[in-house]
């Protein structure tokens, strides 16, 4: 079973599109959307929900206020900032304290510390996640509650589900949607995968975030391809990452031309490469082709840290 | 006054609209790139740095001479930052929020706090324009300690625009909450209506006055406007697509060197929401559309 | 001596589990009484984050002095290293078949973790 995982550093570069048209070209796999707080692969392979369950993202302190004597404790020695003062009711000549669940990182300081133990420690619910159905098979993804947090263990539940149902199911491949960045989702979405494709787009955005991106999947260890979305917009821009990746025994993976038939599929609902034929989809049909022998065939060493890169240089 | 520009998608233009917003304002103003996970808008600004500093969260050290193994550090940590066996204490300083709490239960007084850095942040000029972001160290997880840090160079007077990251969670959250008005950039398209949907959802668990800003005005369909109307948010701007601000973003260089009209459109933008804000907010306004000078 | 071993299931002929961290269930088994406790790991299906980390520390308060599985991440490792406790992965086949190699001494001890943590 081999993992690809999808991202990009910057933001909307076109990773959920490529995903969505590698969902159509794919056989014998399960798509999971680790995008988790802001998921749009839905939006083109319209999953149908088989099973959804509660995602418990951790903790939160809460204070009861009928128990809060004003000594202002928790204040002093929350490192979060998520402890208010409210104005002193009526009845009370001490002010009380209150939780801001926002701020709150669940770490349990004021609960153990409080001393009238007026702090209750409660599970939070963070949001959902959903096994569904879809035209282009089974597909693992989730919605972060508003203004939830903790949405790597989320990530790593979405990834877990998958391998788990691929197993199951005798699936060969689990692709995934990542989120843009180099922090905790994204981290949670690679770690132990078996090939990274970064997508960048020709700018000096693009440039400098993808340059990020591939440090991040070196400290990782993972065997790295590069696609840069929309090239023609700056084909000498291209040329620089394309050499750059090169230097940092990057594969490349392939080009793909900007394309407003992208734009229009996706307002269809649709991947590119199951409209008619654009200019887009023969790119990304051919990005396709070059990448699945090489994920289908990585040695399974998956677990042996040092192969990656030189299969990679010998290889592609 | 503090103004945050977010998004729920990745690439609508926060960080073109946040630099492009900072350098058309006069006076005391100054940028704050909380994206630090992949800060660009120096890339724009290209400010003349002035001082670097290391920022680190701090973890426990655990002194084994002291250390009872008791097990109350393993205990109270929710992250297993700190296990305790039967044995001494082991660390895990990259799960580690920086609560404290391990350090201030140790009976013994075995735990200290140090130093682990996270990132660092930067500092500068770029003409009139106060500059900071972060840089956060490539393999570390957490964002929030080191945006906080930026944060700090909040000021009251004039105008502190700030740079957020994509999404809706953490980072993002770290970054808006607190300012007087978030401006919600977004895309014409399914996807920039669905992660617009997510962010004003955020946004208001935040309370905070916002408002949306549609960049590449004519790509795709109505359905972003449509929703705005339903929902009563008002749209401050519309920005339409440009290939000479496509290619000049490509470049480095700012929107308002290639159409400096752009440059009035944004000090209205300004003082528009500057009325919002002083007079309480912009919850239950009727829709309105302002088209951008293009 | 008490070992424990990663399991699918709660039958001594369930496959052995190959994750450490997020596997269902433990068993638990006494060399020297031949006698065997199926004990829930659940708890760190939910876990915040240290999935592993609190496998590891679970099977030290179970006062197992070894920990048969298919793959341990680095977090883990560590924290059944400093327990004293010895590691064998790559473990396959049913729970039974795995208590019989190790009798049999086909089993050598780990060195290292053999696959990537999931950061958390």
């Amino acid at each position: 079973m081999r993992e690809l995982v999808v991202i990009s550093g910057k933001g909307g570069t076109g990773k959920t599109s490529i995903v969505a048209s590698f969902a159509v070209l794919a056989r014998n796999k399960i798509l999971a959307d680790c995008d988790v707080d802001a998921a749009d692969l839905h939006l083109l392979l319209q999953p149908k929900i088989q099973h959804r369950q509660i995602f418990k993202s951790g903790k939160q302190a809460s204070i009861r206020q009928e128990d809060c004597l004003g000594c202002g404790l928790c204040r002093d020695i929350c490192r979060f900032e998520a402890v208010k003062e409210l104005a002193p009711s009526p009845i009370r000549a001490c002010p009380v304290f209150s939780i801001d669940p926002i701020s709150c990182e669940g770490c349990g300081v004021c609960v153990e510390f409080c001393p009238q133990k007026a702090v209750d420690f409660l599970e939070k619910t963070g949001g959902e996640w959903f096994i569904s159905d879809t035209r282009c098979g089974p597909m693992v993804h989730a919605r972060l509650g508003a203004a939830e947090e903790n949405s790597g263990k989320l990530v790593s539940l979405v990834r877990t589900q998958a391998g788990k149902m691929a197993g199951e199911k005798g699936l060969d491949l689990i692709i995934i949607d990542g989120s843009p960045g180099i922090g905790c989702p994204v981290i949670a979405s690679i770690t132990g995968a078996d090939l990274v494709l970064v997508v960048t787009e020709p700018t000096v955005s693009g440039e400098h975030d993808f340059k990020r991106v591939i440090s991040l999947t070196r400290h990782f260890r993972i065997p790295t391809a590069l696609c840069v979305n929309k090239y023609d917009l700056n084909p000498s821009q291209t040329d620089l990452i394309e050499q750059q990746a090169c230097e940092k025994q990057v594969i490349m993976a392939g080009r793909i031309h900007y394309d407003e038939q992208v734009t229009y599929a996706q307002v269809k609902g649709k991947a590119i490469v199951e409209c008619e034929e654009s200019l887009a989809g023969k790119d990304i049909r051919a990005l396709w082709q070059k990448l699945e022998p090489f994920i289908r065939n990585v040695p399974q060493e998956k677990y042996n840290f040092l192969h990656g890169d030189d299969y990679a240089r010998k290889n592609l | 006054m503090i103004i945050a520009v977010a998004s729920g998608k990745g690439g609508t233009g926060k960080t073109t609209i946040a630099t492009n917003l900072v350098l058309s304002l006069e006076g005391s103003v100054r940028l704050l790139d909380c994206d630090v996970e992949e800060p660009n808008a120096h890339l724009f600004l290209k400010p003349r740095i002035e001082s670097t500093t290391s920022i680190g969260i701090p973890v426990p050290c655990v002194d084994e001479l002291r250390c009872t193994a008791c097990g109350k550090c393993g205990q109270i940590c929710q992250y297993s930052a700190i296990v305790a066996l039967k044995t001494k204490p082991l660390t895990f300083p990259e799960l580690c929020h920086g609560c404290g709490g391990c350090a201030r239960i140790c009976p013994s007084g075995a735990i200290t706090e140090v130093s682990r850095e996270i990132g660092t942040l930067e500092k500068g000029r770029s003409g009139n324009v106060e500059f900071v972001h972060g840089r956060l160290k490539i393999g570390e997880a957490m964002s929030p300690p080191l945006i906080r840090a930026v944060k700090k160079y909040i000021r009251q007077e004039g105008a502190t625009i700030i740079d957020a990251p994509p999404g809706t969670s953490c980072p993002v959250i770290a970054t808006v909450k607190d300012s007087d008005f978030v401006i919600l950039v977004t895309e014409p398209t399914p996807f920039g209506l669905n992660d617009l949907m997510l962010a004003v959802e955020m946004i208001r668990e935040l309370g905070t006055p916002f408002g949306v800003l549609i960049n590449r005005a004519d790509l795709g369909d109505d359905r972003v406007r449509d929703y705005c109307r339903a929902q009563g948010i008002q749209v401050l701007l519309e920005i339409s697509n440009d290939r000479k601000i496509a290619e000049a973003y490509s470049k480095g260089i700012l929107m308002i060197e290639v159409r400096p009209g752009l440059i009035d459109t944004f000090r209205e933008l300004y003082a528009r929401i500057g009325d919002i804000v002083s007079s309480g907010g912009s919850k239950g306004l009727p829709y309105s559309s302002e088209k951008g000078e293009i | 001596m008490k070992i424990v071993i990663t399991s699918s299931g709660e039958a001594m002929d369930s496959q052995v589990d190959p994750r450490f961290g997020r596997a269902k269930t433990l068993i638990l088994f006494d060399t020297e009484t031949g006698l065997h406790q199926v004990v829930d790991n659940t708890q760190n299906l939910n876990a915040a984050q240290g999935a592993g980390i609190q496998a590891a520390e679970h099977v030290s308060r179970l006062g197992a002095q070894c920990l048969i599985t298919g793959h341990c991440g680095p977090k883990a490792f560590r924290t059944l290293q400093a327990a004293g406790i010895k590691v064998i992965i790559g473990a396959e086949g049913t729970v039974t078949e795995a208590i019989e190699n190790f009798r049999a001494g086909q089993y050598t001890t780990a060195e290292a973790a053999d696959v990537d943590g999931h950061w958390m």
